[in-house]
């Protein structure tokens, strides 16, 4: 247990907030999901059992089987994983470019390199998301690799442009200044006081970037650019279940459940951790 | 004014040539070549040759692009691959499906969002406070392909009030046509009302706080009228932002959408045109789309310009 008094107060005011425990819980449930299923699955999401086909949910299989008689709750597992893999490598991608890339626009506000940095985040920006990924996909061919490279890249400008404006503002404070005087770099300045004082900023937006990771992955699986079979997906699951949604409507519902539940689970996270770090908001509530 | 007006102007013709220049060298370095693509791949080299001569796809790459270029100034926007007819007539046939849904999505959007963050952020912390947070946080988790089925099971398939997909074209007349977009534009517009009710109920909490509203409240306002008169309006900065970005977002965005409905608009020729490799509709369709994006964020940087004298001075 920790001995720092603030640790403990930022603990019980977490464990107070209702939506940041709901979120917790619902993100630690799809991530236990996905653990689990490198262990165990209740059956083989690969097995093919064509008798058992388009079975509603029952004791046996708790969500149904599809139309190859898989077993909807093993490949709802195993999915997780893919989503959780996809959306955590794109969202790495997205800090370790972009972050980088604010600090440095920051530390050397007005100069051409910053122009230059933030304008290419509005070109970034001004690309239609969806419709360039699919692109990337396309162009380089499906999969979970480029599914990464595609969401990823979308985020190298989000997170440039939030450490750019949280950096700004912490240039013009005194302690920046003392170290300034003190002789250290710019660079080690960014590195040693800027970054650990944007931490938490980061980690937010890294928490909600996450879930929109998960629903990008899903979308392009689902028009069939994302992992390919015979590794589930949820968004190929919701792709499988339209031509039979009205025979087999459970091979929609749950694959749905699982992608809303998870990006629900990561927003309230997102949304508690950004009250518990403000301070400002702590008193209001 | 003008000033400005010249300063944005030339930083929107920038962004486009910078976006034009990147849409181009992508296309360049996808594999594949157009010619062997549209020839199968039994076809005679010569052939080939030929048709890469008649495609121009032999000529230097500056020239490539501003042979590009120049044909797009003049809404020459080549001929399509697969196709073979104008790449403009084809987006035109599909625009006026897209524009009409993605207008009808951002409509149904507004009409939601706007009373249900207005009346969030005057009753903050009430019950009708809540659940529309509940239900905004619910309705941007939700993937709009998967409601967008949902909705054909509940209403297509079990009511039969409207059908699982098909445009019948304007042809058939405006509201059978209108009909057939109603479901595309409500799973369209379910995330995006999701985000607009957030910001306008925090922009309209933050207009709430401020001085000014104490202000007309001591001179006699009623919470209404006060909220009317100058708290929408000042909250609405924000707001016109969030939409402007949908705008966009909501004509590219129905790439999927289109897909599940079977819509044949923007969305599902470009997706079509992707794993055709059919490279002039791909780039044809992405450049109008960023276009479109650049031109509405210029036209709401405007707008804020033209109501609010402070944002004319240059962004630091």
């Amino acid at each position: 247990m920790s001995t720092n008094p603030t640790d403990r107060s930022f603990l019980r005011m977490a464990v107070g907030h209702p939506a940041f425990v709901l979120g917790f819980v619902l993100s630690a449930l799809f991530i236990a999901l996905a653990l689990v299923s490198f262990i165990w699955t209740p059956f083989d999401p690969t097995r093919l059992d064509i008798a058992g086909k388009l079975k509603g949910p029952s004791l046996t299989h708790w969500f149904g089987t599809d139309h190859f008689g898989r077993d909807m709750f093993s490949m709802i597992m195993v999915g997780a994983r893919v989503s959780i893999a996809v959306a955590f490598v794109a969202v790495g991608i997205g800090m370790i470019v972009g972050v980088p890339l604010g600090l440095y626009a920051a530390a050397r506000r007005g100069s051409l390199l910053d122009e230059i940095i933030m304008r290419g985040n509005d070109l970034v920006f001004a690309f239609p998301s969806l419709l360039l990924a699919i692109m990337i996909t396309a162009v380089f061919g499906p999969g979970s690799v480029n599914a990464i490279i595609a969401i990823g890249i979308f985020n190298v400008p989000v997170f440039a442009r939030l450490a750019r404006g949280a950096a700004l503002s912490l240039w013009t404070r005194d302690f920046v200044l003392a170290a300034r005087v003190a002789g250290k770099t710019k660079a080690r300045i960014s590195a040693e006081h800027i970054l650990p004082n944007i931490a938490n900023l980061l980690i937010v937006q890294g928490t909600i970037q996450f879930s929109l990771a998960i629903l990008a992955e899903a979308a392009l699986a689902y028009v069939g650019l994302g992992a390919q079979p015979p590794l589930p997906s949820w968004g190929r699951m919701l792709a499988d279940a339209q031509t039979l949604i009205s025979l087999a409507p459970h091979m929609a519902l749950f694959p749905g459940f699982a992608i809303i539940v998870t990006v629900l689970g990561l927003n309230l996270l997102g949304d508690g951790l950004r009250d518990l770090f403000d301070p400002r908001l702590r008193r209001g509530r | 004014m003008t000033a400005y007006l010249l300063r944005r102007l030339l930083s929107l013709s920038l962004s486009l040539v910078a976006a034009s220049l990147v849409i181009f060298l992508v296309m360049e370095v996808v594999p594949g070549d157009p010619a062997s693509f549209m020839m199968g791949i039994n076809a005679d080299p010569q052939a080939v040759a030929a048709l890469r001569t008649q495609l121009g796809l032999d000529q230097p790459l500056p020239l490539r692009y501003l042979g590009w270029i120049s044909g797009l100034l003049q809404g020459d926007f080549g001929i399509s691959y697969t196709y073979r007819v104008p790449v403009s007539e084809l987006i035109a046939e599909r625009v006026v499906i897209s524009l009409p849904l993605t207008l009808y999505a951002l409509a149904l959007s507004t009409l939601i969002a706007f009373p249900a963050g207005i009346l969030a952020a005057s009753r903050r912390n009430s019950a009708s406070d809540l659940s529309v947070m509940g239900a905004t946080q619910l309705g941007v988790a939700i993937p709009n392909f998967w409601f967008a089925m949902i909705l054909v099971l509940v209403f297509a398939v079990n009511l039969r009030w409207f059908s699982a997909g098909g445009f019948p074209g304007w042809e058939a007349g405006f509201w059978p046509a209108m009909k057939a977009l109603t479901l595309p534009a409500i799973a369209l517009a379910l995330p995006q009302a999701s985000i607009l009710a957030r910001v306008m109920r925090s922009s309209l909490i933050d207009t709430l706080n401020e001085d000014f509203m104490r202000t007309a409240r001591a001179k006699g306002l009623s919470r209404g009228q006060a909220l009317r008169r100058h708290a929408l309006r000042n909250a609405l900065i924000p707001v016109l932002t969030i939409i402007g970005l949908q705008f966009s977002f909501l004509l590219a965005g129905g790439i999927i959408i289109e897909n599940v409905f079977y819509l044949p608009g923007l969305g599902r020729l470009a997706f079509q045109a992707i794993t055709q490799r059919d490279l002039i509709v791909v780039r044809s369709v992405v450049i109008l789309l960023v276009f479109a994006v650049i031109v509405v964020t210029f036209l709401v940087d405007l707008a804020y310009a033209a109501a609010d004298p402070r944002l004319r001075r240059r962004r630091t």
